[in-house]
């Protein structure tokens, strides 16, 4: 092609050009933080380990290191290295861990729902993965039963296929020939959210003495983290991760209206069904574990957003390490503040993410979101 | 690359009701082909159409000798480029990054915008005089303002064929005459296609080489300005009653409105 606009205008030199660098610290930033937050997390607990100890422990599973002291002081007694590494490793990791991979989906997740839809109150629950979870995990624990996938029990199972199945429906009943308007698809999605709700309302109540933990799991929490759902929900979360973050730039474009984005080049239908289903599969994976826990997925994307700007190239992996460092900071409160059994992470999420939140959005009020 | 813009018995609408049947019509590469008629005769609809973003019921449109739905999305966007009427932007980003956006079609899943495509997207920005208020966020800018984004995106483009449905609607006098300028030297300089779709008559009898009025759903005449904006046309198609006097400078038709007598 001979013809360009340069051609016609001449060339001049740009004096603008998009500067990642603060971008890049920024990530560079949060890494380091998730790191010392994990650390900082590992310490914390009824037997409450130095922080230089559980450092050196966990730097010792590396391959070809080996520093941990054979034995640790914890409240003036002497542990062996035994011990510390049990409470460390097995006990306390793998929750921390699950809480940064729950955090981090429902971050991902959350900024691309509200990308898709440009609306401010899209949250990952948004269609209904988390009513569907809410009642497959409802029955599964009324309804003793077998399931081919027992190593985890019925209840993620049954949650995982809830969330999946019902975001399917709403899907199918919000499909416009070969269309998927936002609108429909966001009534439809609270339509049958409150129709499964009612009935997982109604099995509550004549449910017995199943109901505390119902409403446990309805509250979302992380204390029954094991290492083998970790090896499932991570990569899932991480593949997840790659395939919306291929899309950040047509997500970019679609924040334009939808013909823009179409006349763009935007395959908008394709793009919007391939995001759909990504963001619900990475939600479902994360809360069929440990409930929906609540608020993760609307205030984190918004909050990178306020501070870092609308680019989903950056809000995605922004918001994956502040969910996942976020979650863990409130899920480490919910177990410390209530000792021992602590209380669901939800409960923390809101109570402390809001204020943060609204402090947020004085500061930076009357700009856009998006 | 030039495209010629070819419609064939083109008949479209919406939900199976028919806006516009039979339309016949030829856009030649450096020309402006300007689309007139009364509010609601389907000018945009016609320009959604030739933008592929609603389906014909019947006939073809051809870019180039191709049917345009045997081009994929991406490629369609390389030749033609839309400036809608009265978009909505995305507040938040920069003006630079919305006319960025129009570098989309050029670059694919993996590929990110390089310094050729910021320079395309900067010498689309001076060419409209948008460069600035090009960090500045969108949410900031005037309706003009946004309107002339909106083309500096499309040149970024870089099409063959640009559709512009009421480019000017928002826009002074002057900043009418300077986005009109524009898109006539990009006409003649580079054998851009345009389709124009205007409710001023006399912008059009000014800019247009070729134009096409439609009324009811049909194309009621097609022809130069001269042979299209006559005091009878207008009559028939707007209602309206009005003088055409040629121009003083350049003999082109010009419109001439006259306010009822004051009631007292």
């Amino acid at each position: 092609m001979a013809r360009t606009v340069s051609e016609a205008f001449g060339r001049p030199a740009i004096p603008y050009a998009i500067r990642p660098q603060s971008k890049v610290y920024s990530l560079l930033a949060l890494a380091g933080l998730l790191l010392v937050v994990i650390i900082f997390a590992a310490t914390l607990g009824s037997v409450p380990i130095p922080f230089a100890a559980t450092f050196q422990i966990l730097l010792s599973e590396l391959p070809s290191v080996s520093i941990a002291p054979s034995s640790v002081e914890v409240l003036g007694g002497q542990l062996s290295l035994e011990v510390v590494r049990t409470i460390i490793l097995d006990i306390r990791l793998p929750r921390i861990v699950l809480a940064g991979l729950v955090g981090a989906a429902l971050a991902i997740a959350g900024a691309t729902y509200q990308g898709l839809f440009r609306n401010p109150l899209a949250d990952p629950y948004l269609l209904g993965v988390a009513s569907g979870a809410g009642l497959g995990a409802t029955v599964a624990m009324l309804i003793p039963m077998a399931l081919p996938w027992m190593a985890f029990g019925a209840v993620p199972v049954l949650a995982f296929v809830g969330a999946a199945g019902a975001v399917t429906v709403v899907y199918m009943l919000a499909r416009v020939g070969k269309t998927l308007p936002a609108t429909t698809l966001i009534l439809a999605g609270v339509a049958l959210a409150a129709f499964l709700s009612s009935i997982t309302s109604y099995l509550m109540i004549i449910s017995g003495k199943e109901l505390v933990g119902i409403v446990f799991w309805l509250l979302g929490g992380l204390h029954l983290a094991r290492w083998s759902e970790i090896w499932v929900v991570l990569p899932v979360v991480l593949a997840g991760f790659v395939v919306i973050w291929l899309h950040a730039r047509p997500l970019n474009v679609m924040q334009l209206d939808e013909e823009q984005a179409q006349q763009l080049g935007i395959n908008v239908q394709r793009v919007k069904i391939t995001l759909l289903i990504t963001a619900t599969a990475i939600t479902s994976a994360a809360i069929c574990f440990t409930g929906p826990i609540g608020f993760v997925g609307i205030i984190v994307p918004h909050a990178v957003r306020l501070i870092w700007g609308p680019d989903h190239r950056w809000l995605l992996p922004l918001s994956m390490l502040v969910g996942a460092v976020f979650l863990i900071v409130a899920d480490t409160l919910a177990r410390s503040l209530i000792p021992p059994t602590g209380m669901p992470v939800g409960i923390i999420t809101a109570f402390c993410g809001a204020p943060f939140f609204l402090y947020l959005l004085r500061r930076r009020k009357g700009l856009a979101f998006f | 690359m030039s495209a010629m813009v070819e419609l064939n018995n083109v008949s479209l609408g919406y939900d199976h009701r028919a806006i516009l049947e039979g339309v016949n019509m030829k856009a030649r590469p450096g020309q402006i082909l300007g689309l007139v008629g009364p509010n609601g005769s389907g000018k945009s609809t016609l320009i959604k159409g030739m933008a592929r973003l609603i389906d014909l019921f019947s006939g073809s449109i051809l870019i180039d000798g191709r049917d345009i739905t045997t081009i994929r999305r991406d490629e369609l966007a390389r030749l033609v480029a839309t400036v809608p009427q009265s978009p909505a932007l995305p507040g938040a980003f920069t003006a630079f990054e919305v006319v960025l956006m129009g570098r989309t079609p050029h670059l694919g899943l993996l590929r990110y915008e390089g310094g050729s495509d910021m320079a395309v997207a900067w010498q689309a920005m001076e060419a409209t005089h948008t460069q600035s208020f090009a960090e500045r966020r969108v949410s900031e800018l005037s309706g003009g303002e946004r309107q002339s984004l909106v083309l500096a995106r499309a040149l970024t483009q870089q099409p063959s064929v640009m559709l512009l449905d009421e480019p000017t609607a928002n826009l002074d006098i002057s900043h009418q005459v300077e986005v009109l300028n524009l898109v006539r030297s990009l006409c003649l300089e580079q054998g851009l296609t345009v389709i124009i779709a205007l409710h001023d008559l006399n912008l059009a009898a000014q800019y247009c080489n070729r134009m096409v009025m439609l009324n009811g759903g049909r194309v009621y005449a097609e022809g130069t300005p001269a042979d299209i904006l006559t005091a009878p046309n207008i009559r028939n198609v707007y209602g309206a009653e009005v003088c055409v006097y040629p121009h003083p400078i350049n003999k082109l038709p010009t419109t001439l409105i006259t306010a009822c007598p004051p009631e007292n």
